[in-house]
This record gives structure tokens, C-alpha cells and sequence, in this order.
């Protein structure tokens, strides 16, 4: 359906952050994964993932942006390799580079990827509640998940733990403690403690603060950014909450209906949206001092099951035209760095 | 230790609650009824010899006295209360004058035996096999296995006990199909008489197994394939940590917590298979002592062994509910 | 509802082959009405004869055709099953509701009360039962017995149900534009627990059946009515195993086999379809 210009290589060089460098260290490219259902007989296809590319730099944190059911969780959850039926992978590839090691999620064995995860990949999940097996103590689920990457004997192994936990202003008593005994903005910061601990490359983190009030949510956020400064990994963040994308990510990819519909850095992104599905995510932020009525966007979001013809978005556009009924608009250029799938974007700014 | 003194508090309730209602369904039974109770021992007990008439007027004194069938029904409800408290229920009419504490206590460690080993072996077993077929959703092994838990698992205890007394005491004769141990053998710790134990057993405890199997396995399949799409199953994989321990450590432990509830749920209706499975295979136990004691009209047994017997499931249902908070942490500590 | 039961037959095993087990055991219970024999006489025909045509699965010792025999005493054992589950239905529905519904102290009260049910060894206290009633024992009396005694494991069930009702805002709708407790279970919530009640029946008329042949067997019920549990007695009463009269056990054991497993698999193929994610998968959401 997508053209081919949408799988790039090298970002152009670009003059704000001098770290991202030329081979990225993930590159997803023409991603499709449907689920597929059959129960007493009604066969149902969701195409939650349908022909995304994308990559992520190395040192860089990635925002994904989305209304809820636009396919942001299923992506990552198929950039990581954790799906199950009756979510399947279709077509397209996943391979991270982990300084020279090439590893492609859908080609590689079991073994390979069970070696890689929490060592190269980690994973910060939504959901902070229940993400931690709640009949063990907390000191076990950093054993279960890297002890054996670390290669230390116990004794060794748990101050490695405990220094870690201290460097990240956790009190090494958590580790004794039940999940159900600590609180919600405490239990996500075991999780980020216990993804980074092996200080991994990358890191997947679903929605991590949803969950979490404001304030609490700030100090997860600090945490995190401060935790990927020290060990330098590459970030994939999801959330649907835009003013956290403004102040997190380097560069942001906005995903609608199942497909990635504008991609560039974070502050050309929030500067000048070229799709009106941006623009209006950017419109609905709340801004001190302006008190007119946030505009609601019409409609609702498509059916995965049974999506709209041409662009997804045409029925809730208030640019679209026939052209968008009939076809689906490719992944352009329309600025270094900057990329959008619209029609209306190639003849001028959204806004 | 809050938490686990509200947990131990409510446990202790509701155990004061089923001893209180169970004992009173029985009292409400036997004094409901439009028959006289002691008229009807009496027949029952005097219908084969000729007892003189003194004699029977004697027994009927002393039975109206025991059974608190004198006085008041507040002074009778006091009465049977009093004799549920000390465990006295007389002497039994068809063993005269052996108390009827004596006979029971003489066949509760066959029937504790006999529970004991088929409940832990169907418990463990059930699970573990329904564990597996939750987790290893395609191994075509398994899934016969839950066929076959489907087809025992709907079919009381007499009905699969009678078949195997059919196939093992009828068509294939290898294994004894009645009493506890050989008869005429003196009972001595040694090795042939614990053989002659086993022996004896090995029909009521597989007949107890297969019923019982299916509903575990069932039960904890059901329960699997749920936890697996818990976030923190999903957590564990996206970690890399190895699959026995996910299975082991995060799927089986946090499925078995509500199987242990499950176990105490269920310990009532085990009861009364085991009751059953005894009188089939004529095991020496409380069940076989019930079913004999009705046909001979022992008036002052059977209430004695009813009363006992919500005694007895009521403990061990407090005991297990006891023993749950060693598995959820989220009880123990608040 | 005939979409329903189609789309169940069509795309479920269990619920197919359920369904054929039953029909054939309910075939047979209706053929009791055509019946040349009258079912509690004896010596109608010569006895202990092997299944031979036109007796098709033999005599007994009493003169009696085990097929014919048979079909008056399946139909009286499923009548018993439908007895307690109906009666026994009415007060688990009540209490599920009830207490699903007021939650609180009432739902305290009404689930340690419902607990004590599930714990409590019923089967001595219907020994106990039968021994205090002795002659005066009947079909119609073991039936309200169990009644009073089987409500509990399923009252439990429909409470979880209620309790989720309590909480959806149609619920709210309800109380605000004025309906009364009573109007709001019957009216509102008893169709949404509808399902879980027809799939609690299969299990209900299983354990109740179970528990008649049980007591019948071991003669602690009326044994002039014929039920397939009154059947075994009295082949047992004659010893028909060691007499090699096989054919008098061995046709009611099968038969009887054949309703568990026949209302077993109704039961859980309902389970599964009313099960929300198997829904969610079906419908979309």
C-alpha cells in the first residue's frame, strides 16, 4: 500500500544533536501485524500494525504519539518480540544493532533473543500495578531477570543491585518488600531500576507514567531521563500525553489508525505539524493563559477491523479532499529529517 | 500482622458459623421429623429377637433421656448441645453398650488415611497436570488427558467406584476389593501387614484420584491460561527469564492460590465421596460405619457420625484456610 | 436464541456432542409412555434372559424387561434432576442477586451463610435425613431436601455476576429514575445473569442425580419408584454380578453415564460461550 520511500537509512546530518549517529541502532522497516480471531465461526483481522518504517538512533529517546487504540502498543510490543497469537507479524522486519551485533527479531532463534533481552533490551511496561509477580518479594524478580547477564555470584550480585536501586534514590529496603506493599509511583520506579540494572542499549517504555498522578510523574520522568544520560541507551517512549513527548523526546513519530502518519524532531514537529492529525494532538494542549475552549476533533477513531478507504484519517479531516478518499497518501520528505503521510501537506503546512 | 489478624479473625467466624449451622441442621432433622425416633430404634433394634417388654421399656427411658427428647424443645436444644460439646452420644444400640465415641474413633483413622492420601494425591497431581495443559496449550498428549478429566469429572463417586469393583474384583481379579487389610491378619508395624495396607487401598484411593483429577485439572487449566496473560507473565518473557521458572514461579504459584481456596470449598463434597467409596469397598471407615449403622437402626450412631463429621470437615477447612496466607503474600501482609 | 444454539452446534464440540447424548436419554425416557408394561410389576416376563430380541437388553431376577424397566427409570431421575435444580435455582437466584446487589454487612451475612452451605458434608445429614424418615421417605420430599442443601456453590457464582451489575451505570439509571430493589433485580439484572443460571442448572441436575442414585443404591430412598439409582439396588439386592446378570447393571451404569457427561458438556460449552473474552472475540470491541 506504502510506498517504498518510507524505509530511510542514515538521518541527515542534524545540527541540534551532535550525538545521534549515522547506523541506528533499530530500524524497523515495512511492519505489518494483524490480529487475527475465529470464534463460532465470525473470523475477524485487526490491523492494529499495517506497513510501518521507522528507526531510532543511538542515545536517542523516540517518542511514539497516538490516540488510545491507534496500534502505539502493539507496535512496540511487536518491535520487541513479545506477541502471541492471535496477534501475528505478517510481513517486514525488526533488527536492533547492538554495537555490531546484528539481531533480527523475526529471524533469529529463541536462544538468540532470550540472550539479548534485558542484557541489550529492556522494557518499561504500562501498567506499573501488575507488572511485578505479586506472591514474591521484589528481590526476586531482579534475580530472575539479571542474574544470569551480570555473571557474579549472589552475594556480589545483589550489592550491584543495591548500589544501583541507591544510585536511583531507592532505598535498598524495596527489594525485601511485596509489589502490593509499595506504592504505584514507587512500584515504576523498581521497574525502571530493575531495566536498567543490566544497563541495556535499549529501552522500550510503554506508557510508564500513565498510570501515576502528576507529581509523581514528574519524578518517574527525571528518573528515567537521568537514568539514560548516565548509561547512554536509546529510549522508544509511548505515551499519548503530548506535553510529555515535548519535554522528553528527540524526535517524535505520531501514529494514527495503525500507521505512522508524520515523523521528525521533537521541537520541528511541535513548531510546524505538517499533518492535520498532529496539528490537532499540538492544538489540544492546554496553554497557560489561553482560555478559549480546547477544540474536540470529530468522530471517532476508525475501526481497525474494518478501517476507512485511501487515508485513514479522511473521515475526521477537515483538509480532506477526493484524493484522500480514494488513496492512501505515502510517507514523503518534506523537510530534512521531517516526514508526513498526507496529500494535503505536499501543498502547504497543516496549521 | 494486621492484616493477618483480621484474615485469622473472619477464618474463625466463619468456622463458629458452620459448626453452629451444621449442628443445628442435624438437630432440626432428627426433631422435625413426624416420627418418633425412639419408637423407631426401638422397632428397629428389637425386630429380630424377642426382648421382654421391662427390657424395651427400659431402653426407651434411657434413650429419651439421651437423645434430649425430655423436657421442653429449649431444654432439649440445651441438651443435644451439651452432648455435642463433650462428644458424648451414648452408647451405640446395635454394639451394646460400646459408646458410640468409642466406634467412631476406632474408624476415623481409616477414613483420615484414606482422604489424606487421595485428596493430596488428586490435589497435586490435578494441578500439576492441569498446569502443564494451561501453559503447553498444543501438546496433544495433554489434551487427550483433559478429555478423559472430562469424561471421569462429571460421574459421582459410586458410579466409578462400582466400575472399578466391576473390572478389578469381576473381570480381572487382582486386587482386594473389601475390608482394610487380609482378614485374620494381626495387626503389627511390619512390612507384610503395611503391604496388606496398600493393598487394600489401592481401589478406594484410585477411584477417589479419578474422580476428583478432573475437577483440579479443569479447574487449574482454566485458571493457566488466564494468569499467562497476566502483565507480569508477559513482564517475565519480555525479560528473558527462563520458561520453567516462568511457569514454575509465576504462572503454577500465582494460579494455586485460589486452588487452595478451592480445595477448602470443596473438602465437604470429597467427604461424602470418600463416604461412599468406603461402603462400596467395605474400608473399615467412618462411612461404612454410617451406612451399617443406618441399616441397623442405630439411632444414637448415625447422629453421632453426622455430628462428627461437620465437626471434622469444619476443622480441616479451618486448618487449610490457616495455611493459605503461607501462599499470598497479599493476606499476610497489608 | 435459535442463532445461538445453531452457532453453538455448528462451532463446538462439546456442545454438539452434549446435545446428541442428551437427545438420545431424553429419546428414551419418552419411550416409557409406550411402554407395554406397567413399572413397578414384576414377573410380566420370564426371567434373567440374556439381551435377546424382543428383549433387547435382557430380564431381571423379578421378571421385569430391563429396557422398558429402564426408560420409566431414567425419566423419573431426570423429573428428580429438574425438581432440584428448578426449586434450588429460585433460592440461589435470590441470594446471588440480593447479595451481589447490597453488597456491605448484607453480603457478609449472606456469603458466610452460602460458605457454610458449600462446607458442610450434605450427604450424612441426608442419611440422617432418610434414617429419622424411614417409610415416609418420598421422591418429592429427598427433592426438597437437596433443594435446601444445593443452593450454595451457585449462589456464589451468580453474586460475582450481580456485583459486577451493581457497578455499570444502567444500575445507577435504575435507582435514580426511582425502580425499586426488587424491580431492578428482576427486571434489569435477572437477564444478565440468565446464562450463568442455565449453565449452573446442567451442574445442579449433575449433582443432584448423583446424589439420588447414590441414596438409592444404597436403599436411603423410596425404592418402589423406579429411578436408574433404584435399579442398581435391587439388581443388587439379587446379587445379579455374581448371578452373571450383567445386562441389569451394566445398562443403567452406561445410561446413566451418558446424562453426566451429556449435561457436563452442555454445561461447559454454555460456560465458554458466555465467557466475556471468547464474547469480546466474537462481537469485537
Amino acid at each position: 500500500m506504502a510506498p517504498a520511500t518510507a524505509a530511510p537509512r542514515a538521518p541527515a546530518k542534524e545540527n541540534g544533536k551532535a550525538e545521534a549517529t549515522i547506523e541506528p541502532v533499530l530500524v524497523v522497516s515495512g511492519l505489518r501485524a494483524y490480529f487475527q480471531t475465529s470464534s463460532f465461526g465470525v473470523e475477524r483481522e485487526v490491523r492494529a500494525v499495517d506497513d510501518i518504517s521507522f528507526h531510532v538512533g543511538a542515545n536517542e529517546i523516540y517518542g511514539l504519539a497516538g490516540e488510545s487504540s491507534s496500534g502505539k502498543t502493539t507496535l512496540i510490543k511487536t518491535v520487541a518480540g513479545a506477541i502471541r497469537p492471535p496477534l501475528r507479524v505478517l510481513s517486514g522486519s525488526v533488527v536492533f544493532d547492538f554495537r555490531g551485533r546484528r539481531v533480527s527479531v523475526y529471524d533469529s532463534d529463541p536462544q538468540v533473543m532470550d540472550e539479548i533481552r534485558w542484557k541489550h533490551l529492556s522494557y518499561i511496561m504500562q501498567g506499573s500495578m501488575n507488572v511485578l509477580n505479586p506472591v514474591r518479594r521484589v528481590r526476586h524478580s531482579f534475580v530472575d531477570f539479571a542474574f544470569r547477564h551480570i555473571g557474579r555470584k549472589m552475594p556480589e550480585f545483589m550489592d550491584i543491585v543495591r548500589t544501583h536501586l541507591q544510585r536511583l534514590h531507592l532505598t535498598p529496603a524495596v527489594l525485601d518488600a511485596y509489589p502490593h506493599q509499595l506504592s504505584g509511583g514507587m512500584r515504576q520506579r523498581v521497574t525502571i531500576a530493575l531495566a536498567t540494572v543490566c544497563r541495556p542499549e535499549f529501552i522500550i517504555a510503554d506508557e510508564p507514567t500513565t498510570a501515576l498522578d502528576v507529581i509523581v510523574q514528574n519524578g518517574v520522568l527525571a528518573m528515567l531521563r537521568d537514568v539514560q544520560r548516565e548509561i547512554r541507551s536509546s529510549i522508544i517512549f509511548v505515551t499519548h500525553d503530548m506535553a510529555v513527548h515535548a519535554n522528553l523526546c528527540d524526535r517524535l513519530g505520531i501514529m494514527y489508525a495503525g500507521r505512522l502518519v508524520e515523523e521528525g524532531r521533537t521541537a520541528d514537529v511541535f513548531k510546524a505539524p505538517k499533518h492535520p492529525y498532529t496539528a490537532h494532538l499540538i492544538a489540544s494542549l492546554p496553554r497557560i493563559g489561553y482560555v478559549a475552549a480546547r477544540k474536540g476533533l470529530e468522530g471517532t477513531p476508525p475501526n481497525l477491523a474494518d478501517p476507512p478507504s485511501g487515508c485513514r484519517f479522511h473521515p475526521r479531516c477537515p483538509l480532506a479532499a477526493d484524493i484522500c478518499r480514494r488513496q492512501a497518501p505515502p510517507m514523503t520528505w518534506s523537510s530534512p529529517g521531517h516526514r508526513v503521510a498526507c496529500f494535503a501537506a505536499a501543498t502547504g503546512s497543516a496549521q | 500482622m494486621r492484616g493477618y489478624s483480621v484474615y485469622l479473625l473472619s477464618r474463625l467466624g466463619q468456622f463458629a458459623l458452620v459448626v453452629f449451622i451444621g449442628i443445628n441442621i442435624s438437630f432440626i432433622v432428627t426433631h422435625a421429623t413426624p416420627i418418633d425416633p425412639v419408637e423407631q430404634s426401638i422397632a428397629a433394634a428389637t425386630q429380630y429377637g424377642s426382648t421382654s417388654p421391662e427390657a424395651i421399656a427400659m431402653m426407651r427411658q434411657s434413650l429419651r433421656e439421651l437423645y434430649g427428647l425430655e423436657g421442653s424443645p429449649w431444654e432439649q436444644y440445651l441438651s443435644f448441645w451439651r452432648r455435642v460439646a463433650v462428644g458424648d452420644f451414648g452408647p451405640s444400640l446395635s454394639a451394646f453398650p460400646t459408646p458410640v465415641s468409642v466406634l467412631i474413633w476406632r474408624a476415623i483413622p481409616w477414613t483420615v488415611g484414606l482422604l489424606l492420601v487421595s485428596t493430596v494425591i488428586t490435589w497435586i497431581l490435578g494441578n500439576l497436570l492441569g498446569g502443564f495443559a494451561g501453559y503447553y496449550r498444543r501438546s496433544s498428549l495433554l489434551r487427550f488427558a483433559g478429555i478423559l478429566a472430562m469424561a471421569f469429572h462429571p460421574i459421582p463417586y459410586y458410579i466409578v467406584a462400582f466400575l472399578l469393583l466391576i473390572v478389578f474384583g469381576y473381570l480381572w481379579p487382582v486386587l482386594p476389593i473389601s475390608g482394610g487389610y487380609m482378614m485374620n491378619m494381626e495387626r503389627a508395624f511390619n512390612l507384610t501387614f503395611i503391604f496388606s495396607l496398600l493393598k487394600h487401598s489401592a481401589l478406594p484411593i484410585s477411584s477417589l484420584v479419578l474422580v476428583g483429577l478432573g475437577g483440579w485439572f479443569m479447574g487449574m487449566r482454566s485458571l493457566v491460561s488466564n494468569v499467562v496473560n497476566e502483565d507480569y507473565v508477559t513482564y517475565a518473557e519480555l525479560g528473558g527469564v527462563k520458561r520453567r521458572r516462568i511457569l514454575a514461579s509465576y504462572v503454577m504459584r500465582n494460579s494455586l492460590v485460589p486452588q487452595v481456596t478451592g480445595l477448602a470449598m470443596s473438602l465437604g463434597a470429597i467427604f461424602n465421596g470418600a463416604i461412599i467409596t468406603e461402603q462400596v469397598f467395605g474400608y473399615p471407615g467412618v462411612g461404612t460405619l454410617l451406612i451399617s449403622s443406618v441399616h441397623a437402626g442405630d439411632y444414637s450412631l448415625v447422629l453421632g457420625i453426622t455430628t462428627v463429621s461437620i465437626l471434622a470437615v469444619s476443622t480441616t477447612v479451618l486448618l487449610i484456610d490457616l495455611l493459605y496466607p503461607l501462599l499470598d503474600p497479599r493476606v499476610r501482609t497489608v | 436464541m435459535s442463532r445461538v444454539l445453531r452457532d453453538l452446534f455448528r462451532y463446538n464440540r462439546e456442545f454438539a456432542i452434549g446435545i446428541v447424548l442428551l437427545a438420545f436419554v431424553l429419546l428414551i425416557s419418552a419411550a416409557s409412555f409406550v411402554s407395554p408394561y406397567p413399572p413397578n410389576d414384576s414377573f410380566v416376563v420370564p426371567p434373567d434372559l440374556p439381551p435377546s430380541w424382543p428383549y433387547i437388553l435382557g430380564t431381571t431376577s423379578r421378571g421385569q424387561d430391563v429396557f422398558w424397566l429402564l426408560t420409566f427409570a431414567i425419566r423419573n431421575t431426570l423429573l428428580f434432576g429438574f425438581t432440584v435444580a428448578l426449586l434450588s435455582r429460585i433460592l440461589s437466584l435470590v441470594i446471588g442477586l440480593v447479595a451481589g446487589y447490597a453488597g456491605g454487612l448484607v453480603d457478609r451475612v449472606l456469603m458466610s451463610i452460602n460458605d457454610t452451605f458449600i462446607v458442610i458434608p450434605l450427604f450424612p445429614i441426608l442419611v440422617l435425613f432418610y434414617f429419622v424418615m424411614r417409610d415416609r421417605m418420598s421422591w418429592a420430599l429427598l427433592a426438597l431436601a437437596m433443594s435446601c442443601l444445593g443452593w450454595a456453590y451457585d449462589a456464589r457464582l451468580i453474586r460475582s455476576v450481580a456485583m459486577s451489575l451493581r457497578t455499570r451505570e444502567f444500575t445507577e439509571t435504575s435507582i435514580f429514575s426511582g425502580m425499586s430493589m426488587r424491580q431492578i433485580l428482576v427486571e434489569e439484572h435477572l437477564p444478565y445473569v440468565l446464562p450463568i443460571v442455565f449453565s449452573t442448572t446442567m451442574n445442579n441436575i449433575n449433582w443432584s442425580i448423583g446424589l439420588e442414585v447414590t441414596l438409592s443404591v444404597l436403599g436411603f430412598t423410596d425404592i418402589n419408584t423406579p429411578t436408574i439409582g433404584v435399579l442398581i439396588y435391587w439388581a443388587n439386592q439379587h446379587t445379579a454380578l455374581v448371578a452373571g446378570v450383567w445386562w441389569w447393571i451394566l445398562f443403567p451404569v452406561m445410561l446413566v453415564i451418558i446424562t453426566f457427561v451429556g449435561l457436563f458438556l452442555l454445561a461447559v460449552s454454555m460456560n465458554e460461550y458466555i465467557d466475556p473474552r471468547s464474547r469480546l472475540s466474537r462481537v469485537g470491541g
